[in-house]
């Protein structure tokens, strides 16, 4: 493998009181595409600088196999960054920008040559290469701090939120070039992004980050489907998120079914978990928007752990391939369920659903889960 | 109909418009004075001072006189000399100021100098640096010297005293141009395998090129000029261009002398600024020759997918 594993172990950094990366540990595999995924100043640069050499952890260790690297500078670092804003030389061309990192080690001119065409080729600007940085697209310069980055074979490449000053359209077929080149060269990417759809779509694993702490590590789906904590569920997707308190855990095949009092939804809610929890704690109980069916009729169904409530569309959101309602319930809070319904096949499913219709809204046990709020 | 002025066509005629005042200003109290050196250094010597009306080229042929070829060559020297003093020295001060939060502070500091008259200045460095100065009071008190050292009265005081008079002209345009620099092109070299030092010479200095000739320009020919400095702290072999005017002007009466020499300051000042626009010029042509290459390339591809020759 060509990849570099890397350690980062109770890491923390301070600016003066502020606490921009608070006891951080991540082990990122051998030629995994992992991504740290967190809002804006949750300190995803900071973690990025540090693994890179240009910021230096008030305690903690980083290391690539195993090798404490915190003691190099970054040039003497098997990692090489491609920079928020690119930092292209903007006196050199393309071309020079690519041979930047070999003319410094004194590499012989047709070697340089032939190593910087076919890095050239790899991010294919085989067009540009005479061209100033200043003359190229968003996606152009993109690609050259890529090649830049890649040409000294790094182990590891750090990517900070590479995509974020481009276009939607250009950004997903770019997040696709790069999710094949990570495949085709086969190192290490740690990748800092703040959209979630980028690290659901591309990443091995993701580390979700909030304030200076790691929340959650796991597999895009993991991530999506069992978020660790109240914050990582209403940051990844979107969520219908209330407070509860436990009523009654019983066993419920290989899981628990638990029975929560939901006051905003005005009654008892069941959901199952893998966990026992105990009566009386107080958890977020949380439905995802696309888990939630939304009929005129009340559902017929046999299973009796189905939660159903009566509600008024209060907001239908159309848009194209599927539509958002805000269901406003019928109960005291008058507390609104968001629903996303697909649009799968032309006035399939009934008449359509429209502004102030009366509407049923269900979900299964199984679909609704508990996360613990311990982000505030 | 009436001819419609495209906006562009009246800015410009506006342009002209506010450019006549200052126009004037410089033809009259600039280009006419001018003139008139020009004309002197051709015309023979009055008997007490002024020029009598017939054309020589005396003027020019006592240039080479080799007393004064060596005043040249001293001047240019001291001024090659201080003008690098300023540089250097001004390159880190500009870099601490575009990195520091109290810019605007600094900035000040820079300035407030020139509040105080430069012969004043002159003078305080006088004391600072005489016999019984400052500087040498000091060293006695220490107990470093029994002996005032000679520090003043000698090309070093003049050096030194122009890398003074000229640095906030060589820390203020490279000041500007670092600050407008990217610093975080300096942690891609460094992450790209650049040590500190090949970072700031690879990096750093073509990207503040333009700062780096503004600086040079700006102090090189004032101090290439300069008379004050060497006839009050310089020694009697620290004579340069500037105070042989001087001395030609009010001592010798030699205008049509004065005139030439006064040719040559204005002559070399006058190669600096063209190679500092020539330097400028050149970077945007090739930026445009670039383009122009791009773009031809655009069409022929263009040509080449639909599948023309
Ligand atoms: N040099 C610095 N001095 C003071 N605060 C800083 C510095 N660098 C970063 N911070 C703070 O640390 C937090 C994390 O920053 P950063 O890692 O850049 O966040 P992200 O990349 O996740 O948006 C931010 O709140 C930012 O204001
Ligand atoms: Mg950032």
């Amino acid at each position: 493998m060509k990849g570099v594993e890397v350690t980062v172990e109770q890491v923390s950094r301070a600016y003066g009181d502020f606490k921009a990366l608070d006891n951080v540990s991540v082990q990122i595999k051998k030629g995994e595409f992992f991504s740290l995924l967190g809002p804006s100043g949750c300190g995803k640069t900071t973690l990025l600088r540090i693994i890179a050499g240009f910021d230096y952890p008030d305690n903690g260790k980083v290391e690539f196999d195993g090798k404490d690297i915190l003691p190099l500078a970054p040039d003497k670092r098997q990692s090489n960054t491609v920079f928020q804003t690119y930092a292209l030389f903007p006196h050199l061309t393309v071309y020079e920008n690519i041979a930047f990192p070999l003319r410094l080690k004194h590499v012989d001119k047709e070697e340089i040559d032939k190593k910087v065409k076919e890095y050239v080729h790899l991010v294919q600007l085989d067009d540009h290469i005479t061209k100033k940085p200043s003359m190229l697209s968003g996606g152009q310069k993109q690609r050259v701090a890529i090649a830049r980055a890649l040409i000294n074979e790094p182990r590891v490449l750090l990517l900070d939120e590479p995509l974020s000053a481009l276009d939607a359209k250009l950004r997903q077929n770019l997040l696709v070039e790069l999710d094949e080149l990570h495949d085709k060269v086969g190192i290490t990417f740690i990748y800092v992004t703040h959209d979630q759809s980028e690290a659901l779509s591309v990443s091995d694993r993701i580390a979700v980050m909030n304030k200076g702490k790691v929340l959650q590590i796991g597999t895009p789906y993991e991530i999506y489907e069992a978020p660790a904590t109240r914050f990582v569920a209403q940051f990844i997707g979107e969520s219908n998120t209330f407070p509860c308190t436990v009523l009654s855990c019983e066993p419920y095949e290989n899981e628990f079914m638990i029975k929560v009092d939901v006051p905003m939804l005005g009654g008892t809610v069941s959901v199952t978990d893998y966990d026992a929890l105990e009566v009386g704690s107080k958890l977020d109980f949380t439905v995802r928007p696309e888990k939630v069916r939304i009929t005129s009729t009340p559902p017929r169904s046999t299973n009796k752990e189905l939660n159903t409530y009566k509600g008024i569309v209060d907001e239908p959101v159309y848009s194209g391939f599927q539509s958002k309602f805000y269901v406003r319930l019928d109960n005291e809070q008058k507390s609104i369920v968001k629903v996303f319904k697909q649009h799968t096949a032309f006035l399939d499913d009934g008449p359509e659903i429209d502004w102030r219709d009366t509407v049923y809204v269900s979900w299964t046990a199984t679909d609704g889960y508990l996360v613990k709020d311990t982000d505030r | 109909m009436r001819k419609l002025l495209k906006p562009r066509e009246r800015e410009q005629m506006l342009g002209t418009a506010y450019a006549f005042p200052m126009g004037i200003w410089f033809t009259l109290f600039f280009t006419i004075p001018l003139g008139i050196i020009v004309l002197y250094s051709f015309l023979k010597r009055g008997l007490y001072g002024g020029v009598e009306w017939e054309f020589t080229l005396d003027a020019y042929k006592q240039m080479f006189n080799p007393s004064f070829g060596r005043v040249v060559i001293r001047t240019l020297w001291i001024s090659v000399l201080a003008t690098l003093g300023c540089i250097l020295i001004a390159i880190p001060c500009g870099y601490a100021m575009a990195k520091s939060k109290y810019q605007t502070v600094l900035l000040f500091l820079i300035i407030i100098p020139f509040w105080t008259n430069s012969l004043i200045r002159i003078y305080a460095w006088i004391s600072i640096l005489s016999t019984e100065g400052f500087v040498n009071s000091l060293l006695i008190k220490l107990g470093l010297i029994d002996q005032g050292l000679k520090l003043i009265y000698n090309n070093g005081a003049v050096v030194l005293v122009l890398i003074y008079m000229y640095l906030p002209f060589a820390i203020l345009p490279l000041f500007t141009t670092i600050d407008k620099f990217d610093f975080s092109l300096l942690d891609a070299a460094r992450d790209l395998g650049a040590s500190k030092l090949e970072a700031i010479i690879k990096v750093m200095f073509p990207n503040i090129k333009s700062g780096l000739s503004t600086a040079f320009i700006f102090t090189f020919i004032p101090i290439f000029g300069a008379y004050t400095v060497p006839l009050l702290v310089g020694g009697k072999d620290s004579t340069m261009i500037g105070n042989i005017i001087v001395d030609q002007v009010s001592k010798t009466r030699n205008w049509p002398l004065a005139s030439a020499f006064s040719m040559v300051l204005t002559f070399i000042s006058l190669v600096g600024v063209f190679w500092m626009l020539y330097n400028g010029k050149r970077e945007q042509m090739q930026s445009k020759k670039t383009t122009q290459q791009s773009l031809e390339q655009n069409i022929k591809k263009h040509h080449l997918i639909r599948g023309e020759k």
